[in-house]
C-alpha cells in the first residue's frame, strides 16, 4: 500500500508540495532556533570557563563580559596593572588572571595573559612548548588550522581586534613556539602569549615585577594610549581580570567592594549571560511559537487536502475494498499519505535548516568567530521529527478514520 | 455434475419496509454464463451486493465456490478476495495508478504475488499492451471497460461478476466488451454473471434470468 500511497501524492502533486513547503519551512524553522540558541549557549557556558567575575574598566559589565571572557567585544577600557596584585592580597581570591587585549593577527585576537589561563580551559599543548619569554605565542587549534601556521613561524600583531585593525607592529614579531590541541573553547581562536609581550608591541616600558610602572618612551601608539586616559606617558595596564573565588564569602564582598570602592567595575559572567540570553532568548521564543504555528498550519493544510481526497476518493476506495483490500489497509494508505507528506517536509526542513545555518556562518564573521558548528546535529532534532511526523499522521487521521464508518455497498451504488 | 461455483437459495432482502429480493434461488456451474436481467431499481444491484457479500441477506444463504458467504465482514472480504471478480459501469480502475499498476495491485490484493508476464499477456488479450503505462482517465470508455476487465481476470476468480458493464457505450464497444468478457471467463474457467438492462447482451448470453417482481403486501 505504500506504492498506492505514493501514487496518490504524486496524483495531486501541487497539493503535495504545497504542504511538503508549508511542514519543510516550519521544521526548517524550528532547526535553526534550536541549533543556534543550544550552540550558543553552549559556548558561553564552556567559555565561562568557571570564571565567577570579570573585573575591568567602568562601562557596560556585558560588553566587559563579552570581551573579556567571550572575545566578541570591545573591552570597556584598560584597569591599573595594580588591581590585579591587589585582588591576588585578597583572601577571598583563588585565582585571578589577568587579559591585555588590542592586537589581532589575520583577525584571531592575541591575548596577554599567564599560562593560568590556559589552564581555565584545560587547554594541552599538541606540541611545542608554553610561552615563557615577551616575543613568544602559543596558538590555538583553529588558529593553526586556518593560518597554516606552525612553530617556529614569525608573525606581527596588527592594532585593533579584527582584521581591519590599522597598522602592524613590525618592531615587535611574535614568533609561535606552541600550538594547542582542540579545546571546543574560546582558546581555539586565540593567540596566547605573555602580558609583557603587548606591553612590548605597544611600546609601553615595564619591568617584569607586576608592580611596574613604565615611563612611556614610546609614542607610536598615540590612540592607544589615549584609550588608557594618559596622553604622555604608557602605564602598563591590563584589561581585564578573570577571577575565581576561594569561598562563597567572596562573591558577596567582592563586587560590591570593587564597585563601589574602586574605579573599576566587577561583571559577574553567570548574571550577564542570562541577562543577554533573556534578551535574544525572548526572540527566540517568539520565532519559535511562530514556526509551530507553521507547523500546525502545515498540519490542517494536510488534513484537509486529504479530507478532500478521501471523499473524493470515496467510490475509488470503495473499489479497493471490492478488490480485497481489508478495511486496515485502506485505512493504513490514507495514513501513509500523511506520513509520507510529514517526513518529506521533516527531510526538506532538516536540510534546509542546516543549509541556512552554513549559509549564515558563511555570510556572518560574528558566527564563524564564535566556532558556530551548522552540521552540528541535535538530540532536539529528533524531538522535532517525531512532533511533525504526529502532525503528519494525526492531520491524516479523521479522513482514515472514514473508512470504518463507510456503507460500502451504499458508497459504490453512488459511484458505480 | 461439478459442484455450483454460485448458488443462491431462498434469498430475501428488504431495505426498511420495502422488500427487493423474496424467496430467490439460483445457481451457476462451473464456466456457465448468465445475464441477470431487470430494468433499473429491479434488485440486480442488490443481489450483486448480497452474492459480494457486501449486503448481509434477511434469510437464505449464498454459497461461492461452495463455501458460505457469511459470518464477519473479514470473512467476507477474504471470500470474496479470494473467489470474485467484479466489474463496475463507471469505477473500473484506481485513477492514480497506470492501467499495470492497477493490475499488479489486484493480484497483490487477491493475495497472490504480481506476475508481469501474466499481467502482460492479460493486456494483449484485452487489446490494450499499447496502453500499459496509460493512466485511467487517459483512456477511452471503451479501453477503460476492457482494463476493468482484465482487472477483474488477473485474479483469476471463480466468479466473475459484471454490473452494467456496458451500458455507457456504443455498439461496437459494447459488441467488443461482450466478446471479450465471454471469451476470457472462458479461457480464465471463470464462472460469468452479468448483471444489465441492456438488451443488446442478449445477442451474447442465451441463459438469461429476469428478477422476479416482488409484490408490496397490502
Amino acid at each position: 500500500m505504500l506504492s498506492l500511497a505514493l501514487a496518490y501524492l504524486r496524483d495531486r502533486v501541487l497539493t503535495t508540495a504545497l504542504n511538503i513547503l508549508l511542514l519543510g519551512l516550519a521544521v526548517a524553522t524550528l532547526v535553526i532556533l534550536l541549533i543556534f540558541s543550544t550552540q550558543i549557549g553552549n559556548r558561553f557556558e564552556r567559555d565561562a570557563a568557571g570564571v565567577q567575575l570579570v573585573v575591568g574598566a567602568k562601562g557596560s559589565p556585558l560588553q566587559l563580559i563579552l570581551s573579556s571572557l567571550y572575545q566578541i567585544d570591545a573591552p570597556t577600557g584598560n584597569v591599573p596593572l595594580e588591581s590585579v596584585n591587589m585582588l591576588r592580597r585578597d583572601p577571598s581570591v583563588a585565582l585571578a588572571v589577568p587579559l591585555a587585549l588590542g592586537d589581532n593577527f589575520r583577525g584571531f585576537r592575541i591575548v596577554g595573559t599567564e599560562p593560568a589561563y590556559l589552564g581555565l580551559y584545560q587547554a594541552r599543548l599538541a606540541r611545542g612548548e608554553m610561552f615563557a619569554s615577551p616575543g613568544e605565542a602559543v596558538i590555538g587549534a583553529d588558529v593553526a588550522r586556518t593560518t597554516g601556521m606552525d612553530l617556529g613561524q614569525q608573525f606581527l600583531g596588527s592594532h585593533g581586534l579584527s582584521s581591519e585593525g590599522a597598522g602592524e607592529h613590525d618592531h615587535s614579531p611574535f614568533k609561535a613556539v606552541g600550538v594547542l590541541e582542540p579545546t571546543g573553547s574560546v582558546v581555539d581562536r586565540l593567540i596566547i602569549v605573555s602580558v609583557e609581550s603587548v606591553w612590548d608591541a605597544h611600546g609601553i616600558a615595564h619591568d617584569d615585577a607586576v608592580e611596574g610602572e613604565g615611563d612611556g618612551e614610546h609614542s607610536e601608539h598615540a590612540d592607544h594610549a589615549a584609550e588608557q586616559g594618559n596622553g604622555h606617558e604608557l602605564a602598563p595596564e591590563v584589561t581585564a581580570i578573570l577571577v575565581k573565588y576561594r569561598n562563597a564569602f567572596g562573591a558577596v564582598r567582592l563586587p560590591s567592594m570593587i564597585n563601589r570602592q574602586t574605579d573599576m567595575q566587577a561583571a559577574v559572567p553567570a548574571i550577564e549571560t542570562a541577562r543577554l540570553l533573556s534578551l535574544f532568548g525572548s526572540g527566540i521564543e517568539g520565532a519559535r511559537l511562530f514556526a509551530w504555528l507553521l507547523a500546525l498550519t502545515g498540519g490542517l493544510s494536510i488534513f484537509v487536502a486529504l479530507l478532500q481526497a478521501a471523499t473524493s476518493r470515496e467510490g475509488e476506495l470503495a473499489l479497493l475494498r471490492v478488490m480485497g483490500a481489508s478495511r486496515l489497509q485502506v485505512f493504513g494508505t490514507i495514513l501513509m499519505e500523511g506520513l509520507l507528506t510529514a517526513a518529506a517536509g521533516c527531510v526538506l526542513g532538516l536540510l534546509s535548516g542546516h543549509l541556512a545555518l552554513a549559509a549564515a556562518v558563511v555570510s556572518f564573521d560574528r558566527l564563524r568567530e564564535i566556532g558556530f558548528d551548522p552540521w552540528g546535529p541535535h538530540i532536539g532534532e529528533l524531538a522535532i521529527v517525531g512532533a511533525v511526523l504526529a502532525i503528519g499522521v494525526i492531520a491524516a487521521l479523521i479522513p482514515a478514520l472514514r473508512v470504518f464508518r463507510t456503507d460500502l455497498a451504499l458508497t459504490l451504488s453512488r459511484a458505480r | 455434475m461439478a459442484a455450483p461455483v454460485l448458488q443462491l437459495s431462498g434469498l430475501s432482502y428488504r431495505y426498511g419496509s420495502t422488500p427487493i429480493l423474496h424467496d430467490f434461488s439460483f445457481s451457476a456451474a462451473p464456466g456457465e454464463h448468465s445475464l441477470l436481467l431487470g430494468p433499473s431499481g429491479s434488485g440486480k444491484t442488490t443481489l450483486i451486493n448480497l452474492v459480494a457479500g457486501l449486503l448481509t441477506p434477511d434469510s437464505g444463504k449464498v454459497r461461492v465456490a461452495g463455501e458460505l458467504m457469511a459470518g464477519s465482514a473479514a470473512a467476507r472480504d477474504d471470500l470474496r478476495r479470494r473467489g470474485i471478480g467484479i466489474i463496475f459501469q463507471t469505477l473500473r480502475l484506481v485513477e492514480a495508478l497506470t492501467v499495470t499498476a492497477n493490475l499488479r495491485l489486484a493480484q497483490r490484493l487477491s493475495g497472490r504475488t504480481p506476475d508481469e508476464a501474466e499481467i502482460k499477456q492479460l493486456l494483449e488479450e484485452v487489446g490494450l499492451a499499447h496502453r500499459a503505462s496509460a493512466r485511467p482517465r487517459a483512456l477511452s470508455q471503451g479501453e477503460a471497460q476492457r482494463a476493468a476487465v482484465a482487472r477483474a481476470l488477473v485474479t483469476r476468480p471463480d466468479l466473475l461478476i459484471a454490473d452494467e458493464p456496458t451500458s455507457a457505450l456504443d455498439d461496437a464497444n459494447a459488441d467488443r466488451v461482450a466478446r471479450l468478457l465471454i471469451e476470457r471467463a472462458d479461457a480464465h474457467g471463470s464462472t460469468l454473471l452479468i448483471a444489465t438492462h441492456d438488451g443488446r447482451l442478449k445477442a451474447h448470453i442465451a441463459n438469461a434470468l429476469v428478477l422476479p417482481r416482488v409484490e408490496v403486501p397490502a
